[in-house]
């Protein structure tokens, strides 16, 4: 549920998103200067490492209030390692490592790669689509150990990291971990699916807030073009289609919503979180993939640009719908855990939530 | 109205829990002891008078409503709840349910108070069956075409003109409709219509039915032959019934039977599919869960809205487009999730009767209560395009 704190931290991002990630500007930028003195802001307001105790290095604020921030954050487009640092701040607290102050990202960040620490204590494996990881000094890393999954924090200088970008010219990189020492390490008391429906949960938060912000400059767009004498969003095709927009966004919310709320006040994965979090992750996807689709039709010609804003939404959408797991592998996990529980437990867990 | 869309998680409160048991295990009951089969199609659209009143009997109907006039005054997430419970277990409702969900609140706000507390109260014991009087033969989504008239006499007004695509008016007790009272202005071509309520019983009125290619029996025509009612029978105010109409479909729009119509094919698929599906099967079902859950939420939050006192006209409108689509559209995947499947699994012949039956009934979910482009438009409407 949306609370009074929720709302103050939000509007703390949302003002220093505006002063200094305003997507127009970050568009027309020449260069890469725009991003330190954000970081910086950031940092200063303790964004960051909201999700880490204050005793452990970070701002101690709620899983509530880190998701609010989230939200707004894809409202920007925001394309520094915000919601990275974010997860990787969380999974060091979770087995009580103390976090650095510094631009983290975290692996695994797709569900299928493997990360394994050895009996001398060392990282190896590869993890693919890792976001920001060349932009980042740490990386917090779920590792396979011989008891049990670990929480690792490695340097990312430690690491061979591939150049890469995701469709929306984000840093995004293949990182192998060669025998990698770890900074710090402590057993984690939960495994990957609890890293990737997190990390689900939080791209399918951005995710609407992305959608939220593509809807209104779509119907603002609509009413102000004109063509055939008459603004394009008086036109019922395109009020037809700016209708069903507003559905994906409505749909992104609510699920992402609730799912960032079930997390919120989750103590270990159920069935129950599961659903949400999948759900909200397959859901924001599809939003997504309909969603940059009717937007650009609405736009035309001039939103296929680079020197149009509508692209750093869509394109990032469209990249984070591959991140913690894509629809189709969530909907074969969920639909597998559906059949297992049976017809009769179906309706139970829908009504549940 | 903006796009500025906000649906928050709203949760259904723990004395829901014990209402939900409480309906689950009547329901069981009322299930072996053959007052209704869960697993037979279209058995959710049979009328059932004296089930309804052991609903009734049960608290179960006009449940927000003023104890005063026979209600229980509890929440509408309490309501939500027996809702969507009845809805799944396929029992029969039709009686009831349209006079519950819209026909009792619209009387709340528009009735005279003898009315009220002469017909309230038997709604809310089951014993009474309404019906919708919008749609005429030349009048369908556009409401304010609408031409059957009544005309002011002594003491009160006489009827007369048609009605169709009336579900349910051959049980029905009564009928809230939309007639007109005057002419349309040149300003508002909306202007001009009252809302009556129609005692059903009253002479002059003849039901003629019309079935539909299901094979069911929903559909009537309902002809008014000077049909004679007080003037207590006016709801709300004359030529006006425009300004009334819309938080009527508020109510009406956002429900949890606005996805679950065809949701009987759904536990039936995964019957089929049993424990452990291939890959694509299980993604196929995920996606389905995924969007069932989404709705279910969306519609929570929108219950939650109703609850707040708030109008979501717009949220209501969103959740009925998204939800009767997909409600249409789930027979078909289920259809396709289905095709390489051993023919000898145990459902098979329930999971033909029922999909058989869905994929005929699909087209109307999308036209009934609102059309899918009727509904875009409010939407649009309400993003400031119109």
């Amino acid at each position: 549920m949306t609370s009074e704190s929720d709302h103050i931290v939000a509007e703390t991002a949302a003002r220093i998103f505006a002063d200094l990630a305003e997507p127009q500007a970050i568009n027309q930028a020449k260069d890469g200067a725009w991003r330190d003195p954000l970081w910086q802001a950031i940092t200063e307001a303790g964004l960051p490492l909201a999700w880490v105790s204050e005793e452990l290095g970070g701002s101690g604020a709620s899983l509530a209030e880190g998701f609010a921030i989230l939200g707004v954050a894809g409202r920007f487009a925001l394309a520094v390692p915000l919601a990275e640092t974010l997860i990787a701040g969380w999974l060091l607290a979770r087995a009580r490592l103390e976090a650095p102050a510094t631009a983290m990202t975290v692996a695994p960040a797709r569900p299928l790669d493997h990360i394994t620490l050895d009996a001398g204590g060392r990282l190896s494996g590869k993890a693919t689509g890792v976001p920001f990881a060349r932009d980042t000094e740490h990386i917090a890393v779920l590792a396979e150990g011989d008891a049990g999954a670990v929480v690792a924090l490695v340097e990312a200088k430690d690491c061979r990291i591939a150049e890469g970008h995701n469709l929306a010219d984000d840093v995004a990189n293949v990182v192998r971990f060669e025998r990698v020492k770890p900074l710090a390490s402590a057993p984690a008391g939960f495994d990957r699916t609890a890293l990737m429906l997190m990390g689900a949960t939080v791209r399918s938060v951005q995710t609407a807030g992305a959608l939220q912000a593509i809807l209104s400059l779509s119907v603002a767009y609509a009413n102000e073009r004109v063509a055939f004498e008459r603004p394009i969003g008086k036109f019922q095709a395109v009020q037809q289609n700016l209708a069903r927009l507003a559905g994906e966004v409505a749909a992104a919310l609510a699920v992402s919503g609730s799912a960032a709320d079930t997390l919120a006040q989750a103590d270990a994965v159920d069935d129950g979180v599961f659903l949400e979090a999948a759900s909200a992750k397959i859901r924001c996807a599809e939003a997504a993939s309909e969603g940059a689709a009717i937007a650009h039709q609405v736009f035309g010609a001039i939103g296929f640009t680079k020197e149009h804003v509508l692209h750093r939404f869509t394109l990032r959408m469209l990249a984070w719908r591959d991140d913690f797991g894509n629809e189709s592998y969530w909907a074969a996990e969920l639909g597998r855990r559906v059949a297992r529980r049976g017809a009769d437990e179906f309706w139970p867990l829908v009504a549940s939530r | 109205m903006s796009t500025d869309l906000q649906f928050d998680p709203v949760r259904l409160p723990p004395e829901c829990e014990a209402l939900r048991n409480e309906v689950r295990a009547f329901l069981a009951e009322e299930a072996a002891a053959g007052t209704f089969d869960p697993h037979c199609p279209g058995y959710g659209d049979s009328h059932n008078r004296a089930f309804s009143k052991r609903i009734g009997a049960k608290g179960w109907i006009g449940m927000t409503w003023p104890k005063k006039y026979g209600g229980h005054e509890r929440s509408f997430l309490e309501r939500y709840v027996v809702t969507e419970e009845f809805r799944v277990a396929n029992a029969p409702v039709r009686l009831h349910f349209v006079a519950d969900r819209q026909s009792g609140p619209v009387l709340l706000k528009y009735a005279p108070e003898h009315v009220k507390l002469d017909i309230l109260p038997r709604i809310c014991r089951g014993e009474l069956c309404f019906v919708i009087g919008m749609s005429e033969p030349g009048s369908g989504s556009d409401l304010f075409a609408a031409k059957a008239k009544a005309t002011k006499v002594d003491g009160g007004w006489r009827i007369n003109g048609s009605k169709i695509w009336t579900s349910n008016a051959h049980v029905a007790d009564y009928m809230l409709g939309l007639f007109r009272t005057s002419a349309p202005t040149k300003e508002n071509r909306r202007h001009g219509l009252t809302q009556f309520l129609i005692d059903m019983k009253a002479p002059g009125i003849t039901v003629n039915p019309i079935i539909q290619m299901t094979g069911q029996h929903d559909f009537n025509e309902v002809v008014f032959d000077d049909v004679f009612m007080t003037d207590d029978h006016v709801m709300g105010e004359i030529d006006s019934a425009w300004k009334q109409a819309t938080s009527e479909l508020a109510y009406e729009r956002s429900g949890p039977e606005r996805f679950l119509e065809t949701f009987y094919v759904m536990l039936e698929l995964i019957r089929a599919l049993g424990a452990e599906p291939d890959i694509r099967s299980a993604e196929g079902l995920g996606r389905l869960v995924a969007q069932l859950h989404t709705l279910r939420r969306m519609s929570v939050s929108v219950a939650g809205m109703l609850q707040a006192g708030k109008e979501p006209v717009v949220e209501g409108s969103i959740v009925k487009d998204l939800g009767t689509i997909w409600e249409q559209k789930l027979p078909g995947r289920v259809r396709e999730l289905t095709a390489f499947l051993e023919p000898e699994i145990g459902n098979r012949e329930t999971l033909e009767r029922q999909l058989a039956f869905a994929i005929t009934v699909a087209p109307k979910l999308t036209i009934q209560g609102g059309t899918t482009e009727i509904l875009r438009g409010i939407i649009a409407r309400g993003l400031g395009l119109r």
